[in-house]
């Protein structure tokens, strides 16, 4: 069991290009901590980094406190598991498992070793599969077995790299639970790399939001999604995305393209004053005016609008509004676009509806938007001008609460 | 042959037998000549009249046995060693090219390159002066060190193809689970990488086996000479004789290794052949 | 693999440990130089370099020490028969040579194998790789192992084979062929001599130009002949106007190495017709003058213009047809 503490990490290549820029971050003993960005955001690099495999151009690792950016990957004890998995094609799933025992640096005794690869299949469900290669498991059991090697190796920490992305989708949803079980059942520290922030959302304690290789935001899924730093973070968190309207403080009220719009003064105040802003409003955060209840709708205001058209999915309904390009927004969407690894993001607003509601495309429509979770962006900096840090931080602080209070509890099992 | 029409059937048949025949005529034809006795040999047919043994006898126990046999032994021993050596060499040399990042890497890989298209007959002339200097005319380690400039280049981009096939992911992996380079090379590489060396000793062993040129030109007695070049000395029992049934028989001796490795690896032989070339 | 990477051999003389050091990396971050090399890439470097040289040394030490020693030797008139009258002569054995109208018809004999086996291998290579590629499972192994026996057999035996079956006394073909007398004698003159000379050699070579352009058709993505089927292209359509442009690289590899190869020819030649009626070829001429007559001076220069003559093809090939041997970027 460790804590792994990254200060001012940077990673420079030959170029001079950092990949990873002045990252700091502490993780504590037992926590679940999600590196998550859009691909060339540098995540899968600063994994490597902490576990060794790259070198570190300036900036201190430190494992329990010891320094450790010179040391080898087998001297940093730490166990990673691959993308790809890389199971050794020549030897058997027990061979495989057992692999790090037979190595000069921490090998066992034949029972001890035996001991323990039967713990660790029984506690993956790979009993009888031991005498098998990997070349004819299943994608899932492919990926128990590079767990089972990585539990065997009493390692401080264990290192995921995008591990479930070759996996289909139904699959992933079990592997994801297994191993969030798994990590609390061991109680062990874990830093998990992905791309996905549904994944990154369900399995962390805490997620590092990564951009370009910096730092963005640090915090609980739900801070991240309710309190976020800016406006890279709001777009990343959360599917679909958050829409981003133009918007401009006229009278108390915010001028946008889909009509003005009343909104709490704290909100408002975060307008006023200024030329520009993006106003923020997640799709689940709009509904049919029908289907809000009546003590909800003073929180929010009303607007009618025509859809161009919905899609239905069974427990909810998408409706997408179109509205007139603003040029003076257009580069820093462009800009924000790029960030996300998309190819535009179009002057359309998408809302989410009951799936009940009977509104349609080329109707004219009454729809409903909860303003108390708005947010109201910079123009040129992205800054989110109306998060709250107090509320954010306790929401993390209650977080990470949750989790020691699992982890006893896991404990207490144990014993 | 399931799911093919009569005709198509028909049709690969025949292709199969044509490509049969164009593969295999010639040694088919020089197996006939090895079996015919020396008034066989001129009747302008295919088939000997009557298969005998003669020549083989010749080879092995009459008057050609003199010039065969130690250049069987020689060819033998000499292909080994160099095959050998041209593996372990390029094994070395690929692994480093595939995996490691140094200065010069691309020089060596050239200059494989450049080596492989060397015109041997240029440099016969200068290794035949210095040879006859420094004592390594008409040995193996004379015949075993140029044979290394004729197997070292396609064995290097071979096993550099195979080696860059094992994932990277699975030394890393060892080394976070607790290796040493070393332990990473011998306990995941090696293992991966051995059908890949083994086609490759087998590519160089063919190279060897064939030459004839520095066999010729670096050797002038039974102590070195190998097969192909002691084939061109042959002489008939008698002055007035051809030595066309010897020649056959040896030339039928030598061609059996490469039948049996062909039918037992083809498989590995054309990846390997394709893999180098491909990505070389 | 970058240059700039390469460059940077020298070992770094501070360790990023020192605090101080990693102080001022910090105040001048955005601009620093380039990251000094850590301990595990220099090690990395010296682990390549011991194991890249032993093979690079050998290597070098039988191909370029000799082809130097030749240049250097070709500028003397020296016999092995007569060592004491070494004389430096200069370029004089060139002016011979090229002089000599038996250099430029053994040339024209080398040029002349070497256009038509290389382009016989390409048309009976591609076809066998067709062959090869198209055919059911349960042929393929059989076809494959069939076109390996030429590969792997001794050129000396192929061309005994091949002699062997032609030759006036010890052969059949005669009275097998419709058109040609039972007395006619293949190896009395140099247009026959050379037919079955070419012949051996095509026999012997074409397997491995057939698995290259093998591997080439191989790499032609299957959707790409399926999409110009649909397209409507007939099957020779789809073969000169998808699968050959797909496959031009090995094409284009192929027929180098190939014609390299066949350059050099000499076993063929030497077996069979010994350079008899003007079959003689570069390689026995070079290989005539110095081990035979011992003439290491003109045979020094003989070898050297040889081995310029394959830098030469090589090079138009390389840069002429742009043929790329390195592309696939080893060890990136």
């Amino acid at each position: 069991m460790a804590t792994i503490e990254l200060k001012n990490l940077v990673k420079k290549y030959d170029d001079g290009f950092p990949a990873v820029n002045d990252v700091s971050l502490d993780i504590a003993d037992g926590e679940f901590v999600i590196l998550v960005g859009p691909s060339g955001c540098g995540k899968s690099t600063l994994l490597r980094m902490i576990v060794g495999l790259e070198d570190i151009t300036a900036g201190d690792l430190l494992i329990d406190g010891t320094r450790v950016n010179e040391v080898a990957p087998r001297d940093r004890n730490l166990a990673m598991v691959f993308q790809n998995y890389a199971l050794y094609p020549h030897l058997t799933v027990y061979e495989n498992i057992a692999f790090p025992m037979k190595l000069s640096k921490n090998r066992l005794s034949e029972e001890e070793t035996d001991e323990r690869v039967r713990r660790a299949s029984a506690m993956l469900g790979l009993d009888e599969h031991l005498d098998r290669k990997p070349g004819n498991l299943s994608g899932g059991q492919r990926q128990r077995v590079a767990m089972g090697r990585a539990i065997v190796r009493e390692a401080d920490a264990f290192l995921f790299d995008e591990l479930l992305s070759n996996l289909d989708a139904k699959l992933r949803g079990q592997m994801r639970t297994q191993i969030a079980q798994l990590q609390r059942q061991l109680g062990i520290t874990s830093v998990y790399v992905t791309h996905d922030q549904t994944e990154a959302m369900t399995l962390g304690d805490r997620v590092a939001v990564l951009k370009k290789g910096r730092l963005q935001q640090v915090a609980s899924p739900r801070e991240l999604y309710e309190q976020p730093v800016n406006l890279f973070v709001a777009g990343f968190i959360g599917s679909p995305s958050m829409n981003f309207l133009p918007a401009r403080e006229v009278d108390g009220a915010l001028q946008t393209p889909l009509g003005s719009l009343s909104a709490p003064e704290t909100v408002i105040a975060a307008a006023r004053g200024r030329d520009l802003v993006l106003l923020g409003i997640r799709p689940e955060h709009f509904e049919d005016r029908e289907f809000v209840d009546e003590a909800l709708l003073p929180h929010g205001t009303e607007l009618t609008a025509t859809p161009s058209h919905t899609e239905w999915l069974g427990n909810e309904q998408y409706g997408y509004l179109d509205y007139e390009k603003n040029p003076q927004v257009g580069e820093v969407l462009q800009e924000l676009a790029q960030d996300l690894d998309q190819d535009e993001i179009p002057p359309q607003v998408v809302v989410t509806l009951n799936s009940a509601s009977r509104i349609r495309g080329g109707s004219e429509a009454t729809l409903w938007v909860d303003t108390r979770k708005v947010h109201v962006f910079d123009v040129s900096t992205g800054e989110n001008l109306t998060r709250d840090e107090d509320k954010g931080a306790e929401l993390t602080r209650q977080a990470t609460e949750d989790r020691e209070r699992e982890i006893q509890r896991a404990a207490e099992v144990d014993s | 042959m399931k799911g093919l029409t009569g005709k198509q059937k028909l049709a690969w048949i025949g292709i199969t037998v044509v490509v049969l025949l164009w593969a295999l005529g010639p040694l088919i034809s020089i197996f006939m000549t090895s079996f015919k006795a020396s008034g066989d040999l001129t009747t302008g047919r295919f088939l000997p009249t009557e298969f005998v043994l003669t020549n083989y006898q010749e080879i092995f126990a009459g008057s050609a046995q003199e010039l065969f046999l130690p250049a069987l032994r020689n060819s033998i021993g000499i292909t080994l060693i160099a095959t050998a050596i041209a593996v372990v060499l390029a094994t070395f040399c690929a692994y480093a090219i595939a995996r490691l990042d140094f200065p010069g890497k691309r020089l060596v890989l050239v200059s494989a390159l450049g080596v492989s298209m060397f015109p041997v007959i240029s440099i016969v002339t200068p290794l035949f002066n210095l040879w006859r200097t420094i004592g390594l005319y008409d040995t193996w380690p004379g015949l075993i060190i140029p044979y290394l400039s004729l197997t070292l280049p396609i064995s290097i981009y071979t096993l550099a193809a195979y080696f860059q096939q094992i994932p990277w992911d699975l030394e890393r992996a060892a080394q976070v689970d607790g290796a040493t380079s070393f332990e990473a090379f011998r306990k995941v590489i090696v293992p991966l990488a051995m059908p890949g060396v083994f086609t490759t000793a087998i590519i160089a062993f063919f190279i060897a086996w064939n030459d004839f040129v520095y066999g010729i030109s670096l050797t002038s007695t039974a102590a070195a000479r190998p097969v192909p070049a002691a084939l061109a000395f042959f002489t008939g029992a008698s002055q007035f004789e051809e030595p066309t049934g010897a020649i056959s028989a040896a030339a039928i001796i030598v061609t059996i290794p490469i039948i049996i490795i062909v039918v037992l690896f083809q498989r590995q032989i054309v990846s390997g052949l394709t893999q180098g070339a491909v990505k070389g | 693999m970058s240059r700039a990477a390469d460059a940077a051999a020298t070992p770094a003389p501070a360790t990023t440990a020192d605090p101080k050091r990693r102080g001022a990396a910090e105040r001048g971050r955005g601009r620093q130089p380039k990251p000094p090399l850590s301990e595990r890439a220099r090690s990395e470097r010296r682990l390549g370099i011991m194991l890249a040289a032993p093979a690079f040394v050998v290597m070098m030490a039988v191909t370029v020490y000799p082809i130097l020693q030749a240049f250097y030797d070709s500028l003397f008139s020296y016999r092995l028969t007569a060592p004491d009258e070494r004389e430096f002569i200069g370029l004089a054995n060139y002016g011979v040579l090229f002089t000599d109208p038996v250099f430029w018809r053994d040339l024209g004999v080398t040029v002349l194998i070497t256009v038509v086996t290389v382009a016989v291998e390409l048309v009976l290579g591609f076809l066998l790789a067709l062959v090869m590629h198209n055919a059911v499972r349960s042929l393929r192994g059989l076809l494959r192992t069939a076109i390996l026996v030429p590969y792997g057999t001794i050129t000396v035996v192929s061309a005994f084979a091949w002699f062997f079956a032609f030759d006036i006394n010890t052969g059949f073909v005669n009275s097998w062929l419709p058109l040609v007398e039972d007395s006619f004698n293949w190896f009395g003159s140099a247009a026959p001599a050379l037919a079955v000379i070419m012949i051996s050699e095509i026999w012997k070579t074409t397997p491995f130009i057939s698995l290259l352009l093998l591997s080439g058709l191989a790499q032609v993505p299957g959707e790409l002949t399926e999409a110009a089927r649909v397209d409507g292209g007939t099957r020779w359509e789809v073969m000169r106007r998808v699968v050959l442009p797909n496959m031009k690289a090995a094409i284009m590899v192929a027929v180098l190495f190939r014609a390299l190869d066949a350059f050099r020819i000499f076993d063929n030649v030497f077996i069979m017709t010994n350079g008899a009626y003007g079959t003689e070829v570069l390689s026995l001429l070079a290989y005539r003058t110095s081990i035979g007559r011992l003439e290491i001076g003109m045979g020094s220069a003989i070898s050297v213009v040889l081995f310029l003559c394959v830098i030469g093809i090589a090079v138009i090939a390389i840069r002429g047809f742009k043929v790329d041997l390195t592309s696939s970027g080893k060890g990136s």
